[in-house]
């Protein structure tokens, strides 16, 4: 697949730390691309070199194959973390002014918002000032600013905090759209049910270092170990005598009366047919299934692999 | 720069549709116009009714005072002073006018009164018997008003200062002191729209936007657009003041001031307001008697369009500079109440040329003038006060004046230079008090 953008040694430091050492990303287009780190991991720092705002220390950027150069910018759309508009201005005249400041011709952005406010049903609210609306209502209007001039490229910070489900759900589905329609999402935030539900690939950035990258899939997969979680009928305690020496049995839970479902990790060189043998003599098994681990247990466990690994 | 155009655009049209804008604007000229109207009015407008009795030695001779609308004359045919005097305090008399027998050789009379009469009610009286024993004179001396007239003349003597190098004409406080007005008006304004920028800098970075227009134009190309806009903000204040308050001034003179009209007092308040007074003076050119006419008063002296251009320069290049430094301010501090650390290095400068320019006043050819004059940071005030002696002979040579105008633009290439460096790195760092050393790593940082 095409990449829109290629991160190569990127590194940024500042006087006293290191904000990014030796980061390479691509990121393919037309997907959604999750950013996930820890505060202070250097997400900031990096989505910054991506917007211009600053510049890479080390290391060169490719848009789309080609240097990344200030031309671009008008091809991102950025959606700070900390959210801001002027407070006394008006929100239609604030979004044309943005929208020009973007490159974009008057007349090509009053129809672009013509048609963002039709869609997020806030065209009465063109004449408003912003101090006059709520923190959610400001928020949509933030959103369309950022989506307006049509960016191949849009870099989302935390985009759903501060939303209500209903509107949070409406960003989603608006974020979705976009990528049928042709744009690349970079997505940057701590909420990892989101980013189960709607990234294709991520990349997990920790102490200025990339630690992890892949699609969703790949990375879980990789994170799997091989345990699996039967739902049986029976005796939990003769379904733990049937497990052999090198199966290891992490937790049982019991469902209801005699019903139960055990978690076992097994040895690598074994396999799920192996388990089922052991048990079938001793219970009725109703149910096996693979581990997978959540994208947020992948995060913590890769996180704590590399604080171990600095501590030995 | 197609963009930076849309910043400036911005900033001035946010600036110049605010109510408070609006307010001051408009408001100014209006509560200008009305200090000065009322200060006008009080001088001259007199509610009491004067009632004069006048005991005439010459009589009849003054038997023929036109009265005026708030002055009545009475005629006290056989009284002498001291009863007269007498009568003063128990009658509704306000004053008794003496007129002597030999008042064509004295040239003096009096005038008792019960209560201090406004100048203009002397001035009318006074105008008066002058009228009166000029005619006596005329006839003694069998002179018609014409030739008389013709004869009277109004004789000016220019003093010069002879030094070494030749003459040079005295020094000239009250033109310095026109230059201290200039000067201080600088000051106030400086300080004005500085502050602006700097707000509107902590604004952006407080509410955050920054980060949003700072994808699609330089944090330089944001920060120009601020002062830029903000400077065509003053220029548009300026000019509706000056053109307001002259309206207001004009129409309440002609309707309101129309028999109390006072030159004398209007000069008076010259000081404060010399570009309105020079337009009365150009209204009233024609009235007679008229101390504008006057080619010594200092506002026929004062140079209007070298003192205007001059100001607006300096303003302007004052401003640049200064207000890229409160740019660089706003940007290092999260909100309003830090920046105190900052800004009093920054505007030390120019508080003490505005203390000092008393000292320039004094003598704006010494050492320490044209030091301050020449220094970009001081000069904005310093040489107004300098300037409005003059240039060339008698006044500051013009190679100073070129000098101090081409360090002042270097000047402010230079602060809008030094603050860019620090408002790029100040504009996205949040949640941290700044020290010097950190803006100085800033300003050195590649």
């Amino acid at each position: 697949m095409n990449s829109i953008l290629d991160i190569k040694g990127v590194s940024k430091f500042y006087a006293n730390h290191t904000a990014l050492s030796q980061v390479d990303l691509s990121i393919s287009s037309n997907t959604i691309f999750g950013l996930l780190g820890p505060n202070g991991a250097g997400k900031t720092s990096l989505i910054r070199i991506i917007n211009q705002i600053t510049g890479p220390d080390v290391g060169s950027l490719f848009f789309n194959g080609e240097p990344l150069m200030a031309h671009h910018q008008k091809s991102i759309g950025y959606l700070p973390e900390e959210r801001g508009l002027y407070k006394k201005m008006k929100v239609g005249e604030q979004a044309l002014y943005l929208a020009q400041l973007k490159g974009m011709s008057k007349s090509e952005a009053m129809a672009s918002l013509k048609e963002w406010f039709e869609k997020f049903e806030i065209t009465g609210w063109w004449n408003k000032q912003i101090d006059e609306l709520s923190k959610g209502m400001q928020q949509k209007v933030q959103f369309i600013v950022t989506v307006m001039h049509r960016p191949q490229l849009l870099i989302l910070d935390e985009p759903f905090s501060g939303f209500d489900p209903i509107n949070a759900t409406l960003i989603r589905d608006e974020i979705l759209k976009l990528r049928e329609e042709g744009t690349t999402v970079i997505l940057s935030t701590h909420n990892m049910a989101s980013v189960e539900e709607i990234c294709d690939d991520i990349a997990l950035i920790y102490n200025s270092k990339k630690i992890l990258e892949g699609s969703i899939d790949e990375v879980k997969e990789a994170r799997s170990g091989n345990e699996f979680r039967v739902t049986y009928q029976g005796d939990h305690m003769a379904f733990a005598k049937a497990l052999w020496i090198d199966a290891e049995l992490k937790e049982t839970k019991t469902i209801r009366n005699n019903l139960h479902s055990s978690t076992i990790k097994i040895a690598n060189k074994k396999t799920p047919n192996d388990l089922l043998k052991a048990v079938i003599p001793h219970v009725d098994v109703l149910g096996l299934e693979k581990v997978i681990p959540s994208m947020n247990d992948v995060f913590i466990d890769r996180v704590n692999e590399i604080n171990q690994g600095s501590d030995e | 720069m197609n963009k930076t155009w849309l910043i400036i655009q911005r900033e001035y049209l946010v600036r110049v549709k605010k109510k408070s804008f609006l307010l001051i604007t408009f408001l100014g000229p209006l509560l200008l116009a009305a200090g000065l109207s009322l200060v006008i009015y009080l001088s001259v407008k007199e509610n009491i009714q004067h009632k004069v009795l006048i005991i005439d030695e010459k009589a009849p001779a003054f038997n023929n005072l036109q009265d005026t609308k708030n002055i009545e004359f009475n005629y006290g045919t056989g009284m002498n002073l001291g009863q007269a005097k007498d009568l003063l305090f128990n009658s509704d008399y306000t004053c008794v006018l003496y007129i002597p027998r030999n008042i064509e050789n004295s040239n003096v009379s009096k005038l008792y009164y019960k209560k201090q009469p406004s100048s203009s009610v002397i001035r009318v009286i006074e105008d008066k018997v002058e009228s009166v024993v000029e005619e006596l004179k005329l006839k003694q001396y069998n002179i018609s008003r014409e030739e008389f007239y013709d004869v009277k003349t109004n004789f000016v003597l220019n003093s010069i200062k002879f030094t070494k190098n030749g003459e040079e004409e005295k020094l000239d406080k009250a033109a310095s002191y026109v230059g201290f007005f200039f000067g201080a008006m600088i000051y106030i304004f400086i300080f004005l729209y500085g502050v602006q920028v700097m707000r509107g800098v902590i604004e952006e970075k407080s509410n955050r936007i920054v980060e949003v227009i700072i994808t699609s134009v330089k944090p330089f190309q944001l920060m120009l657009g601020k002062i830029i806009g903000v400077a065509l903000v003053s220029l548009t204040q300026f000019t509706l003041w000056i053109v307001l308050t002259m309206g207001i001034l004009a129409a309440v003179q002609s309707t309101v001031f129309k028999d109390y009209y006072d030159p004398a007092a209007i000069a008076a308040q010259t000081q404060v307001t010399p570009d309105i007074a020079k337009e009365i003076q150009m209204e009233n050119v024609t009235q007679k008697k008229f101390d504008l006419l006057d080619p010594n008063n200092i506002i026929n002296r004062t140079n209007w369009p070298l003192m205007i251009g001059l100001f607006i320069f300096y303003f302007l290049g004052g401003y640049l500079l200064y207000s890229a430094l409160f740019a660089a301010v706003g940007s290092a501090v999260d909100n309003e109440t830090d920046t105190q650390q900052f800004m009093l290095p920054v505007t030390l400068p120019l508080t003490l040329a505005y203390v000092l320019s008393a000292a320039i006043v004094e003598n704006p050819e010494g050492q320490l003038a044209f030091w301050l004059s020449i220094i970009p940071f001081t000069s904005p005030i310093a040489m107004l006060v300098r300037v409005a002696i003059g240039i060339g002979e008698g006044g500051i040579p013009l190679w100073e004046l070129i000098l101090s105008m081409v360090a002042l633009v270097v000047g402010f290439i230079f602060t809008v230079w030094l603050a860019a460096k620090i408002y790029r790195t100040g504009i996205l760092l949040y949640g941290k008090k700044v020290s010097y050393s950190e803006l100085w790593k800033w300003i050195v940082h590649k």
